[in-house]
C-alpha cells in the first residue's frame, strides 16, 4: 500500500515546444483537501500545467515532487481529459480497464467497476459501447474509470467545456460526492460559476505563468491582479 | 457474352454435381492461401503494431521499404523464390520446390508487406488516440501492445483479409514455384491460367466465378465470426 | 521401449506402402495433347509410380532438367536434347514417339499456304503476303522447329506482321484466333484446342515438321536426390508394349496423333 502522496510541490517548472515556452516558470504546491480550480483564459497554460503535474509533460526547468517517489504514484494519480479518450470498449469494460492492468482477475475487476459505473449515474449503460454514450455520459465513464483505482488525486482538464448545463451540473455534484470522499481535486476551467461553485483553492494562469490565485473567497472577492479580475468580470483580453 | 453465360452455367454445374477435381484444387487453394495468411499475419501484426508505436533510427526507412515491398510483382517473388528453392539454389537440400509449401513461402513474402503496412496504419491511429490515456495510467510496453491489438483487432482482422484477398487470386508466383502439378499443386488460379491457356474459357471462367465465390465467403464468415461478439459498430 | 518401435512402424508403414513419386518436365504440346490422361493412370496402375507432369516449354524442361528440379524430361528438340546429355546433365536420349506439327491460319488463307509443296515454301508465302503470323516466341520445342523452318527459307522473320508472344501453346493460339493470323502449332494441341475460331489447317504432311518426343532421365551422379530408379522403370514402360498400344491407340475426333518410334536397347 502506497502512503499520503501529497503534497505535491512543482518547483520552478518550465514547459517549452520548439523554442517557445507554454508554461512557467512556476511553483506551486497542492496540499490538504478540498479541490483547486485552474483558472484563466485560453492559451494561458492551464492544460500545460495539469499535464505537467501528471507528469506527461517533459520539463525544461524545474521538478514536480511528490512526498513518496513519483513511480509510486503513478497508481494514486488519475487524469480526465477534455475531450474524453474512449477506447473501443463496452462501459463496463472500460471502467475495468485500470483494475486488469493492476492484476486483478476479469470478474473482480467488472464487479468493481460495475459499482464505479453505478456512482455516475451509468448503472443502466454498463453493456453499451463506449463510444455510444452521449457527451455528458463519455465524460462520466471517464470519471468512473479515473476514480476506480481510487486514486489519491484526480486532476481534471475542463471535462465540462463541451457540455450543457444539467450534464454540467451533474458532473459537478459527482466531483462534490469524489470531494466528500477525500480524493484531492485539481480541475481546470473557463466558466467562473463553476469555479466559484467548486473551489476551495484558486490558481490564476496568465501567459504561462502563475500571476494570482489563493484561497477561493479571497481570491473571488478581492483578486490582485488587473488581468484577474478582468477574468472573474467576463472582460475580453487584447 | 457467350462465354460468360456458358461459364456461369459450367459452374453452376461443377458445383452442383461436386465435381471431385474442383473441390480438390478449390481445398489445396484454400490450403494454401489459407496457411499463408496465417503464418503473414503472425509476423505481419506484431510487425505493423511494433512499428506503429516504437520510435527508432531506421523506423522510416523500414516503412518505406514496407510501402515498396506492398508493389512487388508476384512474378518476381516466385522467381526469387525457385531461385533459392531450386534443387541448385541454397536452399535446394530442402527438397521444397513444387510442393505446396513452395508456394506457401511463395505467398507468405507477397501479403507480409501488405498485412504489415495496413495493420501498421490502424495500429498508429489508435495509437495516437490511446497515447495520453495510456500513459496516464501508467501501462508498460507490452500492455500497451495487447491494448492496441485487442481493440485494433476489427481493423487487424481487415488486414489479414486484404492479405487473404491477395494471395487466393494470386497465380504468377505459385504457378513459378508449384509447377501447376495435377493432384499436387494445382489451384484454382493456376488452373484457370491452364484452361485459358487450352482455350477453355467455359470452364475456366467457371473456375474463375467459383474462385471469387470462395473469396467472397470466406470475407462474409469471418466478418459475420467477429460480428458475434458485438453488436454495434464497434 | 518396444511399445515405441511399434508405434513407429505403424505409423511410418503408410508411408513404406505409398507410392513411389517422380517429376518430369513436359513440354506444352505434349501435355496439351490429352495423351498424359492415358498414360499417367496406366504408369500408376503398371508400376505404383506416380509421376508429377511439370508442363512448361522445351527450354524450361530442359532448364529444370540441369538445375535438379525434376527426375527426366520429354521434349521435342533435338539440337538442344543432344546438347543437354553432351553436358552430362542427363544419362542418355531415348526416341520415344512423334507427331507432327501443322500450319494453321484464317479459313480464307489470303497468303495462299495450302498451294505450296513444302513446309519452307508455305512460310515464304505467308511472308511474301506479310500476312498476320503469331509466333511463340518462348524458347519452346515447337518454337526452335518455327525457326528451323524460317532458317530453311532464308528469310529474317520481322516487320508488323511478325508477332512473337512469348507465351504457351494455348496461349499464342489463343492470339493467333484473335488476330486471325497463321500460325506453326503441333496436331495434338491444335486438335484439343476450343477456341478455333476462324482458324484451320492451311498445311500439313511435309516430314520437315515431324516432330520427335524424347525420354532424358537426369544424371544422377550430378544431382544425387533424384529418383533414378523410377526413371529407369519409366523408361522401360514408355518403350514398351503396353505404351505403344495406348499411344498408337489414342485419337482425336478420329486422328491418330502420336506414332511409337522407340526402339528396343
Amino acid at each position: 500500500m502506497v502512503g499520503p502522496i501529497l503534497p505535491l510541490r512543482a518547483e520552478s517548472i518550465r514547459v517549452a515546444r520548439g523554442g517557445k515556452t507554454l508554461l512557467g516558470p512556476l511553483s506551486l504546491e497542492i496540499a490538504g483537501e478540498g479541490v483547486t480550480i485552474v483558472l484563466g483564459p485560453n492559451g494561458s497554460g492551464k492544460t500545460t500545467l495539469l499535464r505537467a503535474l501528471h507528469g506527461l509533460e517533459r520539463l525544461r526547468e524545474g521538478a514536480v515532487r511528490w512526498a513518496v517517489p513519483e513511480p509510486e504514484t503513478r497508481s494514486q494519480q488519475a487524469f480526465v481529459f477534455q475531450a474524453p479518450i474512449l477506447m473501443r470498449r463496452s462501459v463496463v469494460d472500460s471502467i475495468a480497464y485500470p483494475l486488469l492492468l493492476d492484476g486483478l482477475l476479469r470478474g473482480e475487476a467488472r464487479a468493481r467497476a460495475a459499482d464505479a459505473a453505478e456512482a455516475v449515474g451509468l448503472g443502466g449503460r454498463l453493456a453499451l459501447q463506449a463510444t455510444d454514450l452521449s457527451g455528458g455520459e463519455k465524460q462520466k465513464l471517464a470519471i468512473a474509470r479515473a476514480l476506480v483505482r481510487r486514486p489519491q488525486i484526480l486532476f481534471l482538464d475542463e471535462p465540462c467545456a463541451n457540455l450543457d448545463g444539467r450534464a454540467t451540473r451533474e458532473i459537478e455534484a459527482i466531483l462534490a460526492t469524489v470531494r466528500e470522499q477525500g480524493t484531492r481535486i485539481v480541475m481546470s476551467t473557463h466558466n467562473v460559476g463553476q469555479a466559484r461553485r467548486m473551489a476551495d483553492e484558486a490558481v490564476f494562469l496568465f501567459d504561462g505563468r502563475l500571476i494570482d490565485g489563493g484561497k477561493a473567497s479571497d481570491f473571488f472577492d478581492t483578486p490582485q491582479t488587473p488581468e484577474a479580475r478582468a477574468h472573474l468580470q467576463g472582460d475580453l483580453f487584447p | 457474352m457467350n462465354d460468360i453465360l456458358t461459364g456461369m452455367i459450367e459452374a453452376v454445374r461443377l458445383i452442383l454435381t461436386l465435381d471431385p477435381t474442383l473441390i480438390e484444387i478449390s481445398l489445396r487453394s484454400l490450403e494454401v492461401t489459407v496457411s499463408a495468411t496465417l503464418i503473414a499475419s503472425a509476423i505481419g501484426l506484431p510487425l505493423g503494431a511494433w512499428l506503429a508505436i516504437n520510435r527508432f533510427r531506421a523506423r522510416r526507412a523500414v516503412i518505406a521499404l514496407l510501402n515498396a515491398l506492398m508493389g512487388l510483382p508476384p512474378v518476381v517473388v516466385g522467381l526469387l523464390v525457385y531461385v533459392m528453392l531450386s534443387r541448385s539454389g541454397p536452399l535446394g537440400v530442402l527438397g521444397l520446390l513444387f510442393t505446396t509449401k513452395a508456394m506457401i513461402i511463395a505467398q507468405v513474402i507477397i501479403i507480409t508487406p501488405i498485412i504489415a503496412s495496413i495493420s501498421h496504419q490502424a495500429i498508429r491511429e489508435l495509437w495516437a488516440a490511446y497515447h495520453d490515456l495510456l500513459i496516464s495510467l501508467n501501462t508498460t510496453r507490452w500492455q500497451r501492445i495487447k491494448a492496441l491489438l485487442w481493440d485494433g483487432r476489427r481493423a487487424l482482422l481487415t488486414a489479414s483479409l486484404a492479405g487473404f484477398g491477395r494471395a487466393i487470386g494470386e497465380v504468377g508466383a505459385i504457378m513459378i514455384v508449384g509447377g501447376n502439378i495435377d493432384n499436387a499443386t494445382r489451384v484454382l488460379t493456376t488452373a484457370i491460367a491452364l484452361e485459358t491457356g487450352k482455350g477453355n474459357f467455359a470452364l475456366a471462367l467457371a473456375l474463375g466465378f467459383i474462385l471469387i465465390a470462395l473469396a467472397i465467403a470466406v470475407n462474409l464468415a469471418l466478418h459475420l465470426l467477429s460480428k458475434t461478439e458485438r453488436n454495434s459498430l464497434w | 521401449m518396444n511399445k515405441f518401435v511399434t508405434v513407429c512402424i505403424l505409423l511410418l508403414w503408410p508411408m513404406a506402402l505409398a507410392a513411389d513419386e517422380m517429376k518430369m518436365a513436359v513440354t506444352t504440346s505434349f501435355a496439351n495433347s490429352g495423351l498424359a490422361e492415358i498414360l499417367l493412370p496406366a504408369i500408376a496402375d503398371d508400376l505404383g509410380l506416380n509421376v508429377q507432369l511439370l508442363i512448361v516449354g522445351t527450354g524450361q524442361a530442359l532448364k529444370l532438367g540441369e538445375a535438379g528440379d525434376v527426375d527426366a524430361v520429354l521434349v521435342h528438340s533435338r539440337a538442344a536434347e543432344d546438347a543437354f546429355v553432351a553436358a552430362g546433365f542427363g544419362t542418355h536420349r531415348r526416341e520415344i514417339m512423334y507427331n507432327d506439327f501443322v500450319i494453321i491460319g484464317p479459313s480464307g488463307d489470303p497468303a495462299g499456304a495450302h498451294m505450296a509443296t513444302a513446309a519452307t515454301e508455305a512460310f515464304a508465302r505467308i511472308a511474301e503476303a506479310t500476312a498476320p503470323f503469331v509466333s511463340r516466341g518462348d524458347d519452346s520445342g515447337t518454337h526452335k522447329m518455327e525457326l528451323g523452318i524460317w532458317t530453311a527459307t532464308g528469310i529474317e522473320p520481322a516487320g508488323d506482321w511478325y508477332r512473337a508472344v512469348g507465351q504457351g501453346m494455348g496461349a499464342a493460339l489463343n492470339t493467333a484466333a484473335g488476330m486471325d493470323a497463321y500460325i506453326l502449332a503441333d496436331r495434338a494441341s491444335w486438335l484439343n484446342f476450343g477456341n478455333k475460331a476462324g482458324l484451320g489447317i492451311v498445311f500439313e504432311g511435309d516430314p520437315a515438321l515431324f516432330n520427335l518426343y524424347a525420354y532424358i532421365p537426369v544424371n544422377p551422379s550430378r544431382h544425387p536426390h533424384v529418383n533414378s530408379k523410377a526413371a529407369v522403370q519409366l523408361e522401360d514402360w514408355l518403350t514398351g508394349p503396353r505404351a505403344k498400344a495406348l499411344i498408337e491407340g489414342y485419337r482425336i475426333e478420329g486422328q491418330q496423333l502420336f506414332r511409337f518410334s522407340a526402339v528396343e536397347k
